[in-house]
């Protein structure tokens, strides 16, 4: 049995394991592949300590950094159930079964299709999902990109580079993802954007050769030999049957990562998140086992309300400031202050004042 | 001795990984950047019948994605 497995070997799955293994635990990776989205992703630019890196270099060094330890993997696996039974958690794939005392879920997302005629027939004949495999293929052809976030406009940078045009084919009225990206392409002459656009259908024989799309303007066909699929993605979640997810497939944590079923965390980040009057505050209501409890969050801290107990309390020692005594976003609002640290105080908060008070300052 | 070849991109992860393997398995294969070599693209296109990368081709067997299982078998590992 081991301590702990994790479900991924993308930057999260990696990253939990070598924090795993350097408090000697004895785990297990199990994961399809390694380096996760970041393997196939191009430029990299945003990850903080390099200014400029490929994704598969960025993966390798990630893999790189597993393998200084002596971490037990299982790669090209596939898990297709978890099951827990009193303490200990099953977890299987179609090669066998393993069984561990808690178990991270880092298994990341995957590329969500079109589902629009054409595209089955001609997947991998002409329409790629992966810019950043399949790209230096279609050198000095026409292409088109479809998407308008970020992992499109990535996509419509490499393919400046190779192919002779590239379309963009964007379902709103402008472009997404971030304006240094944007910029770069809205300049670049290979480039003709067609926003407030979708497309019909992928058309061709053998390999593709163009695209039907729906622009304001009416029906079109770009005569393509590659089409970039890029519009969004769908989590890996369908194994974890018995956990609690949104309706995106999104499996719902804690703050502490905790999964609806203890000892099962997951590294995708989502709550339940509501805005209330005041600006920039956000209330949180978590139910952690059968409590609910609230946290006021500012940008310059956030407060914790609810029925704690210890173990919980001292997770949440950088807060702000504590109200006890409260179980909903209503009753957090009406409470007063009963505790804060001393950052809180130098900020002003203090005990005894009214939290609205306490959100203004923390806003 | 098999015949083996790759044909492959610099940046796909899987072709690294199939590169990887082959190595680590010491079987020797010529590699094709498909990315630069024109008609080694058209013949990977020509054999697979898809344009998607990588594609092994062991003495005729032709192998689409890193299927590990299947270059095993293909090669008697």
């Amino acid at each position: 049995m081991y301590d702990l497995i994790i479900v991924g070997a993308g930057p999260a799955g990696i990253t939990a394991a070598v924090y795993a293994a350097r408090k000697r635990m004895q785990l297990l990776v199990i994961s399809k592949d390694i380096g996760g989205q970041a393997a196939w992703s191009g430029d990299i630019e945003n990850y903080t300590g390099y200014q400029f890196i490929s994704g598969p270099e960025l993966a390798a060094k990630f893999e790189e950094h597993m393998r200084q330890y002596n971490i037990a993997l299982k790669e090209n696996e596939s898990v297709n159930g978890i099951r827990k039974t009193q303490n200990v958690i099953t977890v299987t794939t179609e090669k066998g079964s393993y069984e561990c005392r808690s178990l991270i879920i880092a298994s990341g997302k995957r590329t969500r299709e079109l589902n629009v005629p054409g595209e089955k027939e001609y997947k991998n004949k002409g329409l790629t999902y992966c810019a950043t495999c399949d790209g230096p293929l279609f050198a000095d052809k026409d292409v088109a990109v479809i998407g308008g976030g970020n992992s499109a406009l990535d996509a419509a940078l490499q393919l400046v580079n190779i192919a002779s045009k590239v379309y963009m084919v964007n379902n709103v009225s402008v472009l997404g993802g971030d304006a240094i990206m944007r910029e770069k392409l809205e300049v670049n002459l290979k480039v003709t954007i067609f926003n407030d656009s979708r497309v019909k259908a992928i058309l061709g024989d053998k390999m593709v050769k163009a695209l039907r799309i729906n622009t304001a303007q009416g029906e079109k066909e770009l005569a393509v030999q590659g089409v970039f699929v890029e519009v969004g993605l769908i989590p890996n979640s369908e194994f974890a049957k018995d956990l609690d997810k949104n309706k995106l497939g999104e499996i719902r944590i804690n703050p502490q990562n905790e999964t609806n079923i203890p000892g099962t965390n997951s590294k995708m980040l989502k709550k339940k998140i509501i805005k209330i009057g005041n600006k920039g505050i956000e209330a949180i209501a978590i139910k952690l086992l059968t409590k609910t409890f609230v946290l006021l969050r500012g940008s310059k801290g956030y407060i914790m309300c609810g029925y704690l107990n210890l173990k919980v309390a001292q997770k949440f020692q950088d807060a702000a400031a504590k109200i006890v005594g409260v179980a909903s976003i209503e009753d957090a609002l009406k409470a007063q202050i009963h505790s804060c640290t001393p950052q809180a105080k130098k900020i002003g908060i203090k005990p005894g004042q009214p939290v609205k008070d306490a959100l203004r300052i923390i806003a | 001795m098999a015949q083996v070849k790759v044909y492959s991109t610099p940046t796909c992860p899987w072709c690294i990984r199939v590169k990887q393997f082959l190595t680590e398995n010491n079987i020797s294969f010529e590699d094709y950047d498909v990315g630069t070599d024109q008609a080694k693209a058209e013949e990977m296109i020509q054999k697979s019948g898809q344009m998607g990368v990588p594609v092994v081709d062991i003495d005729g067997t032709i192998i689409v994605g890193f299927d590990k299982e299947k270059i095993k078998a293909t090669l008697g590992l």
